[in-house]
């Protein structure tokens, strides 16, 4: 698989000369504010999150989770009046610098949804391409391989390998949200945010996904937003509580940590009271 | 019954009869709407089906007094005008809903459309006037062009609503799906939404298709009407629903035989259309989870 990987990333930066390939990258995120109009729904967070790691996002609901991962790569400013203030490196490079393309940012830091989301018009095959298509690759033999790969890493490859002209559509919830999840994959972002990925699966594809991600962070930087502490204690390596603010409303980090410690010895009283279950 | 658990206080054979009678009601209500439709079409049925034959889809008008011929110039010069509006009209209707589906929050866009529905009320024979002005008085000649624009500008309105509705049907989950993998907006409309509305833009298209297919005053002094097969766009060309007007107002049988048959045959094919948009939106529609 590493020479596969190897060739088609050559092949790729030959096809397009600035083809993000697979690298994983951190994330450092500094006094990050999001408002929609002007309300702040995320005030003022400072988080450094690794590469190659799972970071699960928790707290109760309206804390403004997923508005602070949509502000990672840029696509909280595509809701009408909606601006982020702060600053958020990919390595080194800054993403809210005004010489920055956000479709550039969302090619490398690539997201899946909470309710799976595959385009309704377009076959298994065509939804996992669509990413490179669109973003202008040409060579047919490429995005074969490609599409095989990420469906592949998707844990989807096997049962569907008989039926890519089918319509997405036709997949059940949870392959859908593994298709997803090969077409995010399939553009070679370096970071992949899920928001709350498995709230509308059942059980056992939720542990799928869940295995995926154990699988996907040995090439990848994920980010997880999530109601559902077991699986945060499950799949994440650090964790951050929001907790939205008493008196304005806007979403802040409490703590952030290893996974372990803020499960079993939180600083934060708070905290210890959400993951106990004694409010949230 | 009065203290039992299942005690709502009112008399129940009471509500019984009530509810029967609003029922019945109702279903004499929907009878007397769709009386007029069963009687237009049960009165042109019983007109019209005698007079039809191939020569009144092929053969040109006989001059008057002269019996037989048919208008076969005025099917063929509605075809060319419907081809003539969809070309000017379905474009910029497309375009112009897209863009209230969109960027639809600005005030430009609220006012756009307002005027839009505006524009749907205008009564059709003030259109033809406005196309008069705008393609007969500068090319000296009325022509198929005009009529083109006069049934283009009664298409707009309902291509650009349809558009609208259908493309904010579109789950914002699709947009952000594809932004999210890094494809440029344009491109996220183009070959996500768009495909995605389709459905919904051909019934838009073809209900419009419709509405104009049926049009006589907007044609009246663009269009002209005529009684030989077409000579290019910049001349005056026949129409069915002219060629019936003029038909129905002389004094002849024959004539009037003429009229029936084609309006019989014209009110199918809209009939047909409009079945073909439900075939269409039945098989076509997204199926959104």
């Amino acid at each position: 698989m590493d020479i596969t990987l190897t060739t088609l990333q050559a092949v790729a930066v030959e096809e397009r000369e600035e083809t993000v390939t697979r690298v994983s990258k951190g994330l450092v995120v500094e006094k990050l504010g999001a408002y929609y109009g002007n309300f702040l729904a995320v005030a003022d967070v400072d988080m450094t999150i690794r590469p190659n790691k799972v970071t699960a996002i928790i707290g109760p609901s309206g804390c403004g989770k997923s508005t602070f991962i949509r502000c990672l790569n840029r696509l909280h400013e595509v809701v009408r009046d909606a601006r982020v203030v702060g600053k958020v490196m990919l390595d080194d490079e800054d993403l809210y610098d005004p010489r920055m393309d956000p479709v550039a940012v969302r090619r490398s830091i690539g997201m899946v949804f909470q309710r799976p989301n595959p385009f309704p018009t377009m076959s298994i095959y065509d939804n996992v391409a669509s990413g490179l298509r669109l973003n202008g690759v040409r060579n047919r033999g490429l995005i074969a391989e490609k599409v095989e790969l990420s469906l592949r890493q998707a844990a989807l490859w096997d049962e569907v390998k008989d039926k890519l002209k089918k319509p997405a559509l036709a997949l059940s919830g949870g392959q859908q949200q593994r298709l997803c999840i090969a077409r995010t994959i399939a553009v070679d972002p370096s970071v992949v945010l899920m928001d709350e990925p498995c709230s509308a699966l059942d059980p056992i594809s939720t542990l799928k996904i869940e295995d995926l991600i154990a699988e996907l962070k040995q090439e990848l930087t994920i980010v997880i937003v999530t109601h559902n502490m077991q699986q945060a204690a499950r799949v994440s390596d650090y964790t951050a509580f929001f907790l939205g603010n008493e008196k304005v409303g806007a979403g802040e980090l409490i703590e952030y940590g290893p996974t372990r410690a803020i499960f079993t010895n939180p600083a934060d009283p708070r905290t210890e009271n959400y993951i106990t279950g004694r409010f949230g | 019954m009065a203290s039992s658990a299942f005690n709502t206080g009112g008399s129940l054979p009471r509500r019984q009869f009530i509810n029967r009678v609003m029922g019945a009601l109702l279903c004499l209500s929907a009878a007397v709407a769709l009386t007029p439709l069963l009687l237009v079409i049960g009165f042109i049925l019983a007109n019209g089906i005698s007079g039809i034959n191939l020569d009144l889809l092929t053969k040109l008008p006989k001059p008057v007094g002269e019996l037989g011929g048919g208008m076969g110039n005025a099917f063929l010069g509605t075809a060319i005008l419907i081809a003539l509006a969809s070309l000017f009209g379905v474009p910029i209707g497309v375009l112009a809903g897209i863009y209230l589906s969109e960027f639809g929050n600005t005030g430009f866009a609220r006012i756009l459309r307002f005027l839009t529905d505006v524009l749907t009320g205008v009564p059709s024979i003030i259109i033809g006037i406005v196309a008069y002005t705008l393609v007969v008085v500068p090319t000296h000649s009325f022509s198929a062009v005009a009529g083109g624009v006069a049934l283009a500008i009664i298409m707009i309105p309902v291509v650009t609503r349809t558009t609208e509705e259908a493309l904010r049907r579109v789950p914002n989950a699709l947009r952000e799906a594809s932004l999210g993998l890094g494809v440029h907006e344009w491109k996220t409309m183009m070959y996500i939404v768009l495909p995605a509305g389709l459905g919904g833009i051909v019934t838009g298209v073809m209900l419009a298709i419709a509405r104009i297919s049926g049009e006589t005053a907007p044609l009246l002094f663009t269009a002209f009407g005529s009684r030989f097969w077409q000579d290019g766009l910049g001349n005056p060309i026949a129409a069915v629903p002219l060629q019936v007007y003029k038909y129905a107002l002389a004094p002849y049988k024959d004539w009037h035989d003429q009229a029936w048959a084609a309006a019989f045959i014209l009110m199918m094919l809209i009939l047909i259309l409009n079945v073909g948009v439900r075939v269409v939106t039945r098989s076509g529609f997204q199926k959104i989870r």
